[in-house]
Formats: C-alpha cells, sequence, structure tokens
C-alpha cells in the first residue's frame, strides 16, 4: 500500500473547491459518493482502482483528483521555470483518447478552471509535438504507444519530473497483452522518474480486482503491495434473452441465417440496435443477410476494424446523431467510445465469455439506473446452452476475463533498448525498476541478463557479432547505444501491434472491353494472404458489398462491383475468441443435469435426450469418447469443452499417438466443443484391448517430447516467432506502403525462426516463442489442466453409428484439413493435375 | 526449412528423388536440395548462395542468427557428395555483400576449400559481389560458355536460348482445398531456366512478379517446387500469386 498522509486524510472528505461545487449546483447534480471517495483517498496518497459500470461517471471521477489539484496550484505565471506534465491519461484506443479531451473540456470550461488538455497519439502532428516538449500541457492524453516513445526520448526526465497523477482508462483491457506488458515497463520508468506520483485505474468488472490493484502500484519482493479499490455496484440488471423462434436451430456453422427473420423484427421494433458478432467475417455476412431482408429500407451500416477510417467516422458520426437503426460491429466497438443511445444489443453468435457478454451489454443505454435490454442469438444447438450459461452467469453477476499474466520478454528486450536510447543505464537499477511492473515480478536476474545480451549483440552463443553490438557497456559500468542511428531505428519499430501485412482496397471500373479504369473508392484494408488465393474473377465479400478481384496493382487491390450470390468470404485471422473456461465448466455442468434442460429449448431438449437413450451424457467431470464407423471411416470423437484453440493442440498431438500405435488416423476437425479425429482402423477395438488405452493415450506426458516434437515443425511457432522477433527488435516490420516492391520481403522470419532453431535451441528468443504459444495459440496450459481433471474419468462409448451429440462436429469435417503438415499433400495434388493433364492428352 | 533438415539428416542415405528436364537440349536433374545436376557435363549448379548475410544485416543493427552461412554449406556439402561433380558452378550473389568474402571466418573457409578439392569450382560474379569471390579457391568470371548452355547470374532480355541464371529467386504458389504452399522453385520453359536461391535464408520472388515477366514463354513455363524431400512440377498456369 501507499504510505497515508494523514494530514489528508483527516481532512473532511468532501474538499471540492468552490468551482466546482458551484458547476454541480448549477447543473442541478450531487457528486457522486464514488467520485468523492477516490478523491478523499488519492488525496490521501492511495493509488486506487475503481470499478464502475458504464454511465456511473467513471471518467470524471478519475480526473477530479488532477483538476482539483490543479485548481489549488492555479495557472503557472508567465517566465515561470520549466514544469512538466501533471497528469498522464492512458487509453487503449487513439478515438478514446480524442473522445475523452472533447468530455473533459466541457466541464473544464464550464467550471473556468485554469487547466491546459491535449492529447497526443500517433496523428498528432511534428509540430505539435514538439511544442508539446517545449511546452507541456498540464493534462496530456495519450497511448502505450506514444508513452512508450516519450519514455526513450533523452527529455523524458525533464518532461515527467512534475508528473503527479496517471490515469489508466479500461485498464482491464490493457493489462492483459503485450501492450499491457510494454505499459507496465513504462509506469515502472515513471515511478522512477517522479517518485511520489499515484496512479488512478478505471475498470470495467473483472474476476480478479486485486491482479489490476497490484499492477497499479509498485512491487517489493515478499511483499503485498497493492493499490487501494472503490467498486461501484448496482445499476439496474439488464433484461437478457436468447432468440425463440419457430424456426429449426441448425447442428453447426456460426452465421445463424435462420434467426434473420426474427433479428430484423427486432430492429424495426427498435429505436437503435446495437448487433455484435466475434468476427470480421461473420460482420460482413450478418450485414448481407439484413440488407437481403431489409424492406423498409432502415438505414443499418457496418462497422469493422478493416473498413476505411473515413467510412467508419462516418458510421461513427450518423450513429451520434442518431440518424441510424442498427450497426453490425465487432470488438472495435466493445470500448467506451461514447456514442449515442442504443437501445437494444442483439449478440450473433455465442459470446464466448461471460464479462465479454457483460461489457458488450454495458453499450446499450448509458445511463446507469436503467435496465439494459440485449437479445443473443445463438448461431447452433451448443451454442443455445453456452448462450444459456452466458445468460446465467450474468445474472449471477460471474466474471471470467483473464488472469494478467506474466511479462514476455520480447516485449521486456524493446524496452531495455528504449531505456538505452533515453540514457546510459545501469543494469542493477534497471532490473530493480523492471521487476516492480507486477507482470515481471518474478523475473530472474539471469533471464534480464540474456535480455540485455540479445539486445546488444542477438544474444547467441557464437559471439561473432561483439564488434557490432547495439548496445555497449563502458567503463563506468553503464551501458548506453552505439550510435545515434540505433535509436532512430528503435522509434520506427516500437510497439506490440503486429498487424499481418494488408492491401488497399480500390474499387474500379471495367469498361465494355474489359480493361480496368483508373481507381475510384477505397473500401478498406484486406489481409494479404487472403488475396494470394484469389484469381482475378473470384468474387468475395467486403465492406458489405460483394465485389470481384481484377488483380493487385502496386499495393492496392483493385476491385470491382461483383454480380453473384455465392461470394467467398476473408477468413481473417485472429478475432475468433475460444469459449472462456468458466463458460465451458458451466456448459459441462448443464450437460450433465437433466433438471437444467428444462430450461432450453425444446429442439435442445429433444436432442440431448435422445443422445441420452443413444449414448450418454457426459457427468460434469468426465471426458466422454465416442467411437464409430462413418462411410469408409473410424471415427474417435471427445467432449472435451477446452475451446477450439486447446483442442486443435490436443488433435495434433492425440494423432501422432494413435500413429505411433498404428492406428493410421488421417486428419482431425475441432470446434469449441469437441474434437473429431477420423481413419482408417477402428479407434474403438483398439482401445478396448488396451492398444493404447485411452488412460495411455490421454496421459499428460504428450505434454512432454510429443508436444516439443510437434512444436519443432508447427507452423504456428513460426507465425509466433515473427511476431516476437518483430516486437524484440531482431527484424524490423514490414510497413505496408512503404515497402519499395510491396511484396518482396528482405528477411524471412522463417527461415530465420529455422535456422536458429537448428542451431541454438535454447536461444532467449524461442524461449519466448515457447513462452507465448503455451498461452495463445496452442492453450497449452487449459489442455494440461483437463488432462488432469479428466485423469481416470474417461469413460468410452463404443457405437455403431454417429451420435446425436456428434453430429455437429460431423458436419464441420470437410471444412479444414490438418494444417502445416499437410502442405507437401497439397502440393503433391498440384503436380499430379499435371500428371493427369498429361495422361489426358495422350 | 525442409532442406536443412533433410541434407543434415539424410542425404547421403537417401536416393535423389529429382526431377528430370532438359534445357536447350541438354539433360539436367532438378534436386530438392535446390541444385541443378547436368550429369553429361559432370556439372552442379547452385544460385544465390547468399553466404555471410547474418553478419551483413548485424553492421547494420539486425542482430539475425550467425548461422545461415555454415546451415548453407553443409547443405552444399550434401549435394556435392551425392553428385561428386567434375565442376561446381556458383551463378553470382554467392556472398551477400562485398565485404562477405573478406570477413567469413577461417572454419568456413576450410569448409569450402575441402569441397572443391579434387574438382573445378567456378564463381560467376553477382550484383551483391561483383569483385569476385576473394582469397578462396577456383575462378571467379561474369560469363561462362560451357556446350550449348551460358552460365550468368542475371538473366538477360534478349538472349534466352540454353542460359542458366539465378539473382530473381524464384517461387511458386498452389492453394488446393483454400490452403496456400508457397516453394522456392526452379524455372523453366525448356529454353531456360532460372535456379532457385541456394541460401537458406534467402526469400523468394514469386514467379507471376512484373520483373519475371516476358522471360520465359509462359504456354511452356514449370515451376519444379522444392518439396520436402522431391521436386513438384507444377505448370505457371496452374499457379496462383
Amino acid at each position: 500500500m501507499n504510505q497515508i498522509d494523514p494530514a489528508r486524510a483527516a481532512q473532511s472528505p468532501i474538499a471540492l473547491p468552490a468551482p466546482f461545487l458551484r458547476w454541480f449546483a448549477e447543473k442541478g447534480w450531487r457528486p457522486r459518493a464514488h467520485q468523492l471517495d477516490l478523491l478523499s483517498r488519492v488525496q490521501g496518497g492511495e493509488s486506487m482502482l475503481l470499478i464502475a459500470p458504464t454511465g456511473a461517471g467513471k471518467t470524471l471521477a478519475g480526473f477530479l483528483p488532477s483538476l482539483v489539484s490543479l485548481t489549488e496550484r492555479g495557472k503557472i505565471p508567465p517566465g515561470s521555470a520549466f514544469s512538466g506534465i501533471h497528469t498522464l491519461y492512458i487509453s487503449p484506443l487513439k478515438a478514446l483518447a480524442v473522445d475523452i479531451e472533447r468530455n473533459l473540456m466541457k466541464p473544464v470550461t464550464e467550471m473556468g478552471l485554469p487547466v491546459r488538455i491535449e492529447n497526443r497519439t500517433g496523428d498528432t502532428p511534428q509540430a505539435k509535438r514538439q511544442r508539446q516538449k517545449l511546452n507541456p500541457p498540464d493534462i496530456l492524453l495519450t497511448t502505450p504507444e506514444q508513452l512508450a516513445l516519450l519514455l526513450a526520448n533523452g527529455e523524458a526526465e525533464r518532461f515527467f519530473k512534475d508528473l503527479k497523477y496517471v490515469v489508466f482508462d479500461e485498464l482491464h483491457s490493457l493489462v492483459t497483452s503485450k501492450r499491457g506488458h510494454l505499459l507496465s515497463l513504462g509506469l515502472s520508468r515513471l515511478r522512477r522518474l517522479a517518485p511520489s506520483m499515484q496512479t488512478i485505474g478505471l475498470s470495467a468488472t473483472v474476476a480478479d480486482p486485486m491482479d489490476l490493484q497490484r499492477w497499479l502500484v509498485a512491487q517489493v519482493p515478499d511483499e503485498d503491495r497493492h493499490a487501494g479499490l472503490i467498486t461501484v455496484t448496482g445499476g439496474a440488471k439488464p433484461e437478457i434473452s436468447i432468440l425463440r423462434t419457430e424456426e429449426r436451430v441448425p447442428w453447426s456453422g456460426h452465421q445463424a441465417a435462420y434467426a434473420m427473420p426474427a433479428v430484423y423484427e427486432a430492429i424495426r421494433d427498435t429505436k437503435t440496435t446495437l448487433l455484435f458478432v466475434n468476427t470480421r467475417s461473420q460482420a460482413e455476412r450478418l450485414f448481407q443477410e439484413l440488407w437481403t431482408i431489409n424492406d423498409d429500407n432502415l438505414p443499418i451500416a457496418l462497422h469493422h476494424g478493416s473498413l476505411d477510417v473515413g467510412q467508419r467516422r462516418r458510421v461513427e458520426a450518423a450513429m451520434a446523431e442518431n440518424k441510424l437503426r442498427a450497426v453490425v460491429a465487432t470488438s472495435t466497438l466493445d470500448l467506451g467510445i461514447d456514442w449515442g443511445d442504443v437501445d437494444m444489443v442483439i449478440h450473433v453468435g455465442a459470446p464466448k465469455g461471460a464479462s465479454r457478454l457483460a461489457q458488450r451489454i454495458g453499450r446499450a443505454n448509458h445511463r446507469m439506473d436503467e435496465p439494459s435490454r440485449a437479445i443473443l442469438v445463438p448461431a447452433n444447438r451448443f451454442e443455445v446452452m453456452e448462450c444459456q450459461a452466458a445468460l446465467d452467469a450474468n445474472y449471477l453477476g460471474a466474471q471470467d476475463t483473464p488472469p494478467v499474466g506474466r511479462g514476455a520478454l520480447d516485449v521486456l528486450a524493446q524496452h531495455v533498448l528504449g531505456m538505452a536510447c533515453a540514457a546510459p543505464f545501469d543494469p542493477l537499477e534497471l532490473y530493480a525498476e523492471i521487476i516492480s511492473a507486477s507482470p515481471y515480478a518474478d523475473l530472474s536476474w539471469e533471464t534480464f541478463e540474456r535480455i540485455v545480451d540479445f539486445v546488444a549483440t542477438g544474444g547467441y552463443a557464437l559471439r561473432t557479432y561483439e564488434r557490432y553490438a547495439k548496445i555497449r557497456k563502458t567503463a563506468d559500468g553503464l551501458w548506453r547505444v552505439s550510435n545515434p542511428q540505433i535509436a532512430q531505428q528503435y522509434r520506427l519499430n516500437i510497439g506490440t501491434i503486429i498487424e499481418s501485412p494488408m492491401l488497399n482496397v480500390r474499387m474500379v471500373k471495367r469498361n465494355a472491353r474489359g480493361s480496368i479504369g483508373r481507381g475510384g473508392m477505397s473500401l478498406g484494408k484486406v489481409e494479404e494472404y487472403f488475396l494470394e488465393m484469389l484469381s482475378p474473377g473470384d468474387t468475395f465479400l467486403f465492406s458489405g458489398k460483394v465485389l470481384r478481384f481484377e488483380g493487385i496493382r502496386e499495393n492496392e487491390c483493385l476491385v470491382s462491383q461483383g454480380y453473384t450470390l455465392d461470394p467467398k468470404v476473408p477468413s481473417y485471422a485472429g478475432g475468433k475468441f475460444p469459449l472462456s473456461t468458466y463458460l465451458a465448466a458451466q456448459v459441462r455442468k448443464m450437460l450433465a443435469d437433466p433438471n437444467h434442460h428444462a430450461t432450453l429449448p425444446e429442439q435442445v431438449r429433444d436432442w440431448l435426450s435422445l443422445q441420452k437413450d443413444f449414448s450418454r451424457l457426459p457427468k460434469e467431470d468426465e471426458l466422454l469418447i465416442e467411437t464409430f464407423p462413418h462411410g469408409k471411416r473410424h471415427f474417435m470423437v471427445s467432449y472435451a469443452f477446452e475451446g477450439r484453440l486447446a483442442h486443435q493442440t490436443l488433435g495434433m498431438l492425440l494423432t501422432r499417438r494413435l500413429d505411433r500405435a498404428g492406428l493410421k488416423p488421417l486428419g482431425f476437425v475441432a470446434t469449441d466443443y469437441s474434437l473429431a479425429i477420423w481413419g482408417l482402423e477402428d479407434m474403438g477395438v483398439a482401445f478396448k484391448k488396451g492398444k493404447p488405452s485411452l488412460g495411455a493415450l490421454f496421459d499428460e506426458d504428450m505434454l512432454g517430447d510429443d508436444l516439443e516434437a510437434w512444436l519443432n515443425e508447427s507452423f504456428l511457432l513460426k507465425r509466433t516467432f515473427r511476431n516476437c522477433a518483430v516486437i524484440a527488435g531482431l527484424i524490423e516490420q514490414r510497413h505496408p506502403g512503404k515497402e519499395k516492391s510491396g511484396r518482396q520481403v528482405t528477411v524471412s522470419a522463417d527461415l530465420i525462426y529455422d535456422v536458429l532453431r537448428s542451431h541454438e535451441p535454447d536461444h532467449i528468443l524461442l524461449e519466448a516463442t515457447r513462452n507465448d504459444a503455451a498461452t495463445g495459440l496452442l492453450d497449452i496450459g487449459r489442455l494440461g489442466d483437463m488432462l488432469m481433471r479428466i485423469k481416470s474419468h474417461i469413460r468410452h462409448q463404443q457405437l455403431d453409428r454417429v451420435s446425436p451429440l456428434a453430429v455437429p462436429i460431423m458436419l464441420e469435417i470437410g471444412r479444414e484439413t490438418v494444417a502445416g503438415e499437410a502442405q507437401d499433400i497439397l502440393l503433391a495434388e498440384a503436380a499430379d493435375e499435371l500428371m493427369n493433364e498429361i495422361k489426358a492428352g495422350h | 526449412m525442409h532442406r536443412l533438415a533433410f541434407a543434415t539428416r539424410t542425404a547421403s542415405a537417401y536416393p535423389a528423388l529429382s526431377e528430370r528436364i532438359e534445357i536447350n537440349g541438354t539433360a539436367g536433374f532438378c534436386d530438392p536440395l535446390g541444385g541443378l545436376h547436368l550429369p553429361d557435363l559432370g556439372v552442379l549448379v547452385v544460385s544465390d548462395l547468399h553466404l555471410e548475410k547474418g553478419s551483413a544485416f548485424a553492421r547494420r543493427g539486425m542482430m539475425l542468427p550467425p548461422y545461415d552461412t555454415l546451415a548453407t554449406l553443409r547443405i552444399l556439402e550434401a549435394i556435392i557428395t551425392r553428385h561428386d561433380p567434375k565442376i561446381v558452378i556458383s551463378l553470382g550473389d554467392n556472398f551477400h555483400d562485398r565485404r562477405g568474402s573478406s570477413l567469413m571466418p577461417p572454419q568456413f573457409r576450410e569448409m569450402i576449400e575441402t569441397m572443391a578439392r579434387g574438382r573445378e569450382w567456378i564463381w560467376i560474379n553477382g550484383n551483391h559481389d561483383p569483385d569476385g569471390a576473394m582469397t578462396l579457391p577456383g575462378t571467379s568470371m561474369d560469363v561462362l560458355r560451357l556446350a550449348n548452355l551460358v552460365f550468368r547470374h542475371e538473366p538477360s532480355v534478349d538472349n534466352p536460348q540454353g542460359e542458366i541464371a539465378g539473382h530473381l529467386h524464384p517461387a511458386a504458389t498452389v492453394v488446393r482445398r483454400e490452403k496456400r504452399v508457397r516453394r522456392a522453385c526452379f524455372a523453366t520453359d525448356g529454353l531456360r531456366m532460372i535456379m532457385p536461391a541456394f541460401g537458406v535464408t534467402t526469400g523468394g520472388l514469386d514467379l507471376r512478379h512484373k520483373a519475371l515477366t516476358g522471360l520465359f514463354d509462359r504456354p511452356r513455363l514449370v515451376a519444379h517446387m522444392l518439396g520436402r524431400d522431391r521436386i513438384y512440377s507444377v505448370p505457371f498456369g496452374n499457379l496462383v500469386g
């Protein structure tokens, strides 16, 4: 805990200066209890975490200590000595920083406070940035990346020396990513530059507030240090329902096309509706489906991260002016930008997490005392149960936000170089500073030294790069950058958000002779790898339109109007959240307990009772495995309910083991709920004979050698490595649009990965990659927990045909194949086509 | 990189699953390790080794792994052992930059000396290393004519007949079942050949890239793609990219 100033703590809790009291009185408002509570505890010297629902006056609460302190200080007379910024506000989104400036300026102007507020984002002009350094504002609103840039500057010490408060907005969404790790390191440096600085975190409800409370203050080994906590409960309970229709709920898929008429009806009966989906491709599809039946021509818009910025701003503006009846959106709108009145949220597809649902529902209705309205639209029968579980969780207030996690090593490498760019550093001092950041509290000195070595020369056992070192230890024991270009290079490559290369999509006209006209409107950006699968003439769905791919010219993808009803949909990487552990457990519980089935729609009830009669409903802690023949193949379906990523990893590992046991597995497919593996041999018979036994097959030791062997050839790890290598500064990020030839890579991360792995498998960057993969794409942690849980609780049902519960996953087969390892098979197919052509020709 | 694993683990034990081709009437075999074997001439051709690329980047502040030279030389050892050619022709960009050959550590120099023992070695000069290979066994030159073939680094615009060149690092992409696979390839229309880059950290340029337009008779152009342990031959029309 921070030290408490007894003199201030003893003051009356209501210590608002006159302009504030006057302003509240004029508005006919009263400061809310939590706003005053926060003010007095911050004035007493504490750092604080405020957890409150949307619409509770969180922003004003967060800034109140600053505004009061600045009012007490008064305007700085001209000609005074340089004074640095007083308050720093960090938000996860540029747009939010700009939005807050507007919202904050209003009361500040109305009260006539002597406070200068400015924002600084990637869009801020160079001249303004320079001026901000010479003449800093009182309150600076910015993003984590800009903070890292400011801290890596030689003038950081001067700029931040007078810092009193740092306000973190939407802290829950910042802390769990690599951005949060970088930010925590930045905060540790701020604490050194301004030792008496206090932090104020603003957050939505989270599973473990203590995680955030610790994050906000300096950690000391073997001591419990954390910020104070104020929780605002209340707000009316939202009214959530699950869409019920007479239509048949499909077995599989994610589109919920069956529900479109009902969804459209709900939009028509409501003033303004926000429709959430989980991926951009779902957003495109949903938008398309709604417009096909939009007989009333309701203004329905589309909003997702790939669309052109101008287009997004127009949608946001139209929404703020209440000109739209509905917007189809992805997670870009999860965060608290204030954009008008939303009367209802419709979530199409299961929300995948209880907290995510709560935050999205919070977007409806910013007035705290009125209930939000929300409708959940399950896309398939498993999702019906998942939606029910999410609804129950919301009623109980259960949360499943992920933990903060351990600080990533690639981020640490970036920070260490940044600190060397700011000023020569003493390694012991920097280490002490870094372990004061909660994500890095467990960092060992040895690992820190390896990171410094990596930053200096790449950290290779073969020490051939000493003469090229980026940072060097000089006689005074300090590390400093070798030359000014290093700092310049660092500034260009800062940040932790690695985008896959994207190309601009531009609409062109085709003339009668079929040649392509001059460029027209820009529609947004689409991933390069998706375009590489298209041939001219192919059509795809983007920006709510069916587009015909014409080709790539320089850095742009040219498209024209497409006229077809069956376009491809970009399958975007990312944006597909796995089912949360909490919801998975709830679904298992629901499945196991027939009493629970009463709350489910009839169709789903019938399905489950059929399953019960035909095979078995898995008990809560049991792993049900069904084996059955189908077509010419033998199948094994495992109902693990651990999310798609963990199932995919399990599938990879099990097929290896089955292969070793001679069972000839051919492929597998994973969903959030189950895993299906198929092959040529009857696996059920083999399990009954104990060759292998299911216990042995699912033994935790698969996470040892099998995992290691698979990882070594996995394409997933290569993707993770690329991100780590860019963040750590080993290779430079491709800046789309800035490259000469656009599609020519000078250094391929894949090739570097291969060389490094075969020559120095213990390299620190490979360690960072494995750590990342374990928590990210491979979800090994969750798989490990599951294997432990189901040990000696595996239940095998040998069947003569597909079971009702297996139907959904059986329908997924054919949509996916084993990726990565199958590459050579695909090459062979392509080559064989040639052979067939040759044979046909003779 | 399958080539490295394959070369270091099994090269000598495995039969070479090469693809037979003809260039200007001369028979050749595309080896999946990335070299072209011309048995009638006793020649093995490799291209764009880009040795010492890691250290070239390190000099500019990007600390790429210093193992690329060793890895490339190991594969070169394997393919030379496999074919035991009388002449080795390295088609230019042998080193990643001008200083590469003079700064190369002695252990790598010795590896090359061992490989060159008992055979002729031709270093064709490339744009990355126009000054030739310094203090290494063999002969440096800009162009070599042998039988009805011409060996040079950059493909010429006007004289495709019998030309074997490098420089462009051709790669090809196929899409099957919505999945993309991209590999380095030998590109030939029977008249000329552009070799894949042999160096382990060299990227590729797609065969459909505009830098390659006009070089081949496209209806007869085939990409012989480097697979794990064999060559996959795909006609140009079946590629994407």
